[in-house]
């Protein structure tokens, strides 16, 4: 039997960065994970470090989230290939502006400056390439974008160097409440821990259910697709105010689109189907936006499954049926950038029983 | 092109025609699709339009194609040619870009008959402009009678580069030298599964031919050649080899290589069917019954991209499996599909009487496949060497994919189609670990590049 303080389930980025903070402070974790380290949704992300347009509960944690990764190299010694080139939200008419400019008084009114709005000119200053019929644009200057799967190596990496351990292919089976701690029984043997906690994403709703905890948590599988390497021409990363598209170039010259466009998903199989229509849509919203990209090719299109809240936003905190227990899941397609914050918020959770940041709003039991 | 069809036919090779003209005149809506302007696959390219004096060249294998794409030319089927097949799904659902415009139909039963590629072998210097594949350079040949004027070497393994060398011989192409990387070990192995091979003599003799006219003709062969390196900066210089223990150096400005050929398993690979590794060809290919089924319904296979059996073979393994798609369709009985195809499956057993012999006799070695020298580039899309490769695996990048996200291995314009094989020999020795049925890249579509506004044609179907 393999015996830890911390028995983390999930080896995705939020189960990674957790088990970090802890081994930062001297905690002994183990970190399990089913299939291989982020092999669902923090792999197959896009990479977006987006405070622009977070449901406010949210804002005082990507702000804080922000600052960890302006010095990501600090806490994981690696800068996981991040550009800070900023994300914006288009306008493509004044009802679109009007839209916008109430989303970024509603933040400046909470007391925060990261969001503002900017002009026609200040655009095409900025996108020089876009398509002239926008008219304006909420932009996040600080925002920018990552490459998941080297983030969450390094995360894991760096977790590794401080003694935490990480099985792959090891399945929780059943789990068990022995005295104050817990057994956990899986496919690679049964694992005793202090501490259980889940960050197993998609899959969080079957664990809380096994806690007696039952949690409204879909899966759904998110399509991105890429392009061909192009030579640089856009540094934001871009959204619209009334359309679904997130557009971005990365480092390596290729594009990624992508914008909330669902794919068919049988869960159980874990098998995801493209849906070409919806990708067909996207690419049309694209060329209109930058018309001269009708010849570029794609070269891959691909969903990965996620777990999303019914309001988007995540859980976060301890269970409220079982002692030792601890949740954070159901991040519904933006957790990668909440993820330093989240795991340094779950080791201050577990270790000192409080959180620096707010986080009722993201109690398992809010619904 | 109609939204749906009963028997959609993939590939219009050896299987794909012969199956066509199987299910034609059946009653059923029959659609074929193929990449090419003209029937007759990659092994019969430009049949019905090779000048006669061409095609006596290429040889009578060769010109029996000619019948076959007359009888299909001939038979009922949607025929559409220059169509790119760029999604298949377990739903049967299948992305089709048809002059410029795309288009996703579905149909009953689906024979994928897509053929073999070329294995892709990466050796030192093999991405330099003047090195190509040997299929590629016997197309040319056969679709517009291009040959090398200035001379090639040729090296690797395999029936084709024997076949492509007295080819070129009977039209004047300066053969510089034949290097042969077939160790002589192979000989020993291959000996047990020759006598199963004499049943299929012909192709023995044949080949036999070949070498005594090469040889006749002055070509220098060597065999058991070791450490094959392209040299040049820009482009191709010189060729290098080891050869009984010393090095040797030829100057040239072509190298045509072969390492044999692997099953085109992308489609199937979209669509989820499960593949095995077959460990005697040294490739994965679709696991399937003897009717062709895959694991999925009503996507069936035949030829080569079903496991490498040859033109002859494909050819009646199209027939038979078109009666198995024709019976799933409820217009054959299952004692009508028997009787009738009870010929095909002999004739298609005795046309691979020859193939263990063969595998046996052309394996490509294991210091070819999976320890390439560290600084070889294996990706060529994205520029990853071999030593990247083992790097990741060493930290803790167990499989093909991981190594794939960590490393942008397979992730370029062709997604793995070209590295996929020589990434999943080195992951495997770097491991420790055999090569497996999981050791390839899981499949990401579209299988052929699509570009954004083909894509977004896809709404005009709406």
């Amino acid at each position: 039997m393999m015996k830890t303080d911390v028995l983390i389930i999930g080896a995705g980025l939020i189960g990674a960065s957790t088990a970090l903070q802890l081994a930062m402070r001297g905690c002994r974790c183990i970190v399990i994970d089913k299939d291989s380290p982020g092999r669902h949704a923090s792999g197959a992300n896009a990479g977006g470090l987006r405070q622009l347009n977070r449901d406010p509960a949210e804002i005082p944690l990507t702000v804080e989230a922000a600052k960890m990764w302006r010095n990501i190299e600090a806490l994981v010694d690696s800068d996981c290939d991040i550009r800070f080139s900023g994300q914006l939200r288009l306008a493509e008419n004044q009802s679109d502006m009007d839209k916008l400019e109430q989303r970024a008084a509603m933040v400046r009114d909470m007391g925060y400056q990261h969001e503002e709005m900017i002009g026609k000119k200040e655009l095409y200053q900025l996108v020089p390439a876009l398509s002239p019929h926008c008219v304006g644009a909420l932009i996040c200057r600080e925002d920018g974008y990552g490459r998941p799967y080297h983030a969450l190596t390094a995360f894991r990496r760096k977790a590794e160097a401080l003694g935490v351990t990480f099985h792959s292919s090891t399945e929780a089976y059943t789990i068990e409440q022995e005295g104050e701690g817990w057994q956990v029984r899986t496919s690679q043997g049964t694992f005793s821990s202090q501490i259980l906690v889940n960050c197993t994403g998609a899959w969080a709703g079957q664990l809380a259910g096994l806690m007696n905890e039952p949690v409204s948590l879909t899966a759904k599988a998110l399509m991105l697709m890429v392009t061909e390497r192009l030579p640089h021409f856009v540094d934001p990363v871009m959204g619209a105010a009334s359309r679904k598209l997130s557009f971005k170039q990365m480092q390596n010259g290729t594009l990624i689109i992508g914008g909330a466009l669902i794919a068919k998903l049988d869960f159980a199989l874990e098998q995801t189907e493209i849906d070409w229509h919806q990708l067909a849509k996207s690419a049309n919203t694209v060329v209109d936006f930058f018309p001269q990209l009708k010849d570029v090719r794609i070269v891959r299109a691909w969903a990965g499954i996620e777990g999303f809240m019914p309001d988007n936003i995540p859980v976060i905190g301890a269970s409220q049926t079982m002692k030792n227990a601890y949740h954070a899941f159901g991040f519904s397609a933006h957790g990668f950038q909440l993820s330093p914050v989240v795991g340094r918020i779950m080791a201050q959770l577990i270790l000192e029983g409080r959180s620096e940041l707010p986080i009722e709003p993201f109690s398992i039991g809010r619904f | 092109m109609k939204n749906h069809y009963q028997l959609l036919i993939i590939g219009g090779g050896p299987a794909g025609l012969a199956a066509a003209v199987t299910a034609a005149n059946q009653g059923v809506s029959c659609a074929l699709l193929d990449e090419q302007p003209a029937p007759g696959g990659q092994i019969y390219r430009s049949i019905e339009s090779v000048p006669e004096q061409r095609a006596q060249t290429l040889g009578a294998e060769y010109r029996r194609g000619k019948e076959l794409a007359a009888a299909f030319r001939e038979c009922n089927v949607d025929y559409f040619s220059e169509t790119r097949v760029w999604s298949l799904n377990r739903e049967r659902e299948v992305g089709v870009l048809h002059k410029d415009k795309s288009k996703i139909i579905t149909a009953d039963q689906i024979l994928v008959a897509s053929g073999a590629i070329e294995r892709p072998v990466p050796f030192p210097g093999w991405t330099l402009p003047g090195v190509m594949q040997a299929g590629a350079g016997q197309i040319l040949f056969k679709s517009a009678g291009v040959i090398p004027d200035d001379g090639v070497v040729l090296a690797g393994s395999g029936p084709l580069l024997l076949l492509l060398a007295w080819q070129y011989m009977q039209v004047g192409v300066e053969i510089k030298a034949m290097l042969d990387v077939t160790p002589l070990s192979n000989n020993l192995l291959a000996m047990p599964k020759l006598p199963k091979a004499l049943l299929a003599h012909h192709y023995l003799t044949k080949g036999l031919v070949y070498q005594r006219d090469l040889k006749r003709a002055g070509v220098v062969t060597k065999i058991a050649v070791s450490d094959l390196r392209a040299e040049g900066e820009d482009n191709l210089h010189a060729v290098c080899y080891r050869h009984l223990g010393r090095e040797h150096r030829i100057e040239t400005d072509l190298l045509m290589t072969h390492f044999g050929v692997i099953p085109h398993i992308w489609l199937t690979q979209a669509a989820g069917c499960k593949h095995q590794w077959d460990k005697s060809q040294q490739c994965w290919r679709p696991q399937h019954d003897k009717w062709g089924n895959t694991s999925i319904e009503g996507i069936l296979v035949a030829g080569d991209g079903a496991g490498i059996n040859g033109a002859k073979s494909a050819e009646h393994a199209g027939r038979l499996v078109a009666l198995q798609a024709l019976f799933a369709l409820g217009v054959l009985s299952q004692e009508e599909r028997n009787k009738q195809s009870a010929n095909e499956r002999k004739c298609m057993q005795s046309e691979r009487h020859i193939r263990p012999f063969l595998e046996a006799y052309f394996a490509i070695p294991q210091t070819i496949l999976a320890t390439p020298d560290k600084d070889t580039i294996v990706c060529r899309c994205e520029e990853i060497t071999a030593g990247q490769i083992r790097e990741a695996v060493a930290n803790s990048h167990a499989d093909s994919n991981q190594v794939k996200y960590l490393s942008r291995c397979g992730m370029g314009a062709c997604q793995g189609r070209q590295c996929a094989n020589a990434v999943a020999h080195i992951v495997a020795d770097a491991g420790g670990q055999p090569v497996s049925a999981k050791s390839h890249f899981r499949g990401r579509p579209p299988v052929a590049p699509l570009t954004l506004q083909q894509l977004a044609s896809l709404e005009e179907q709406r």
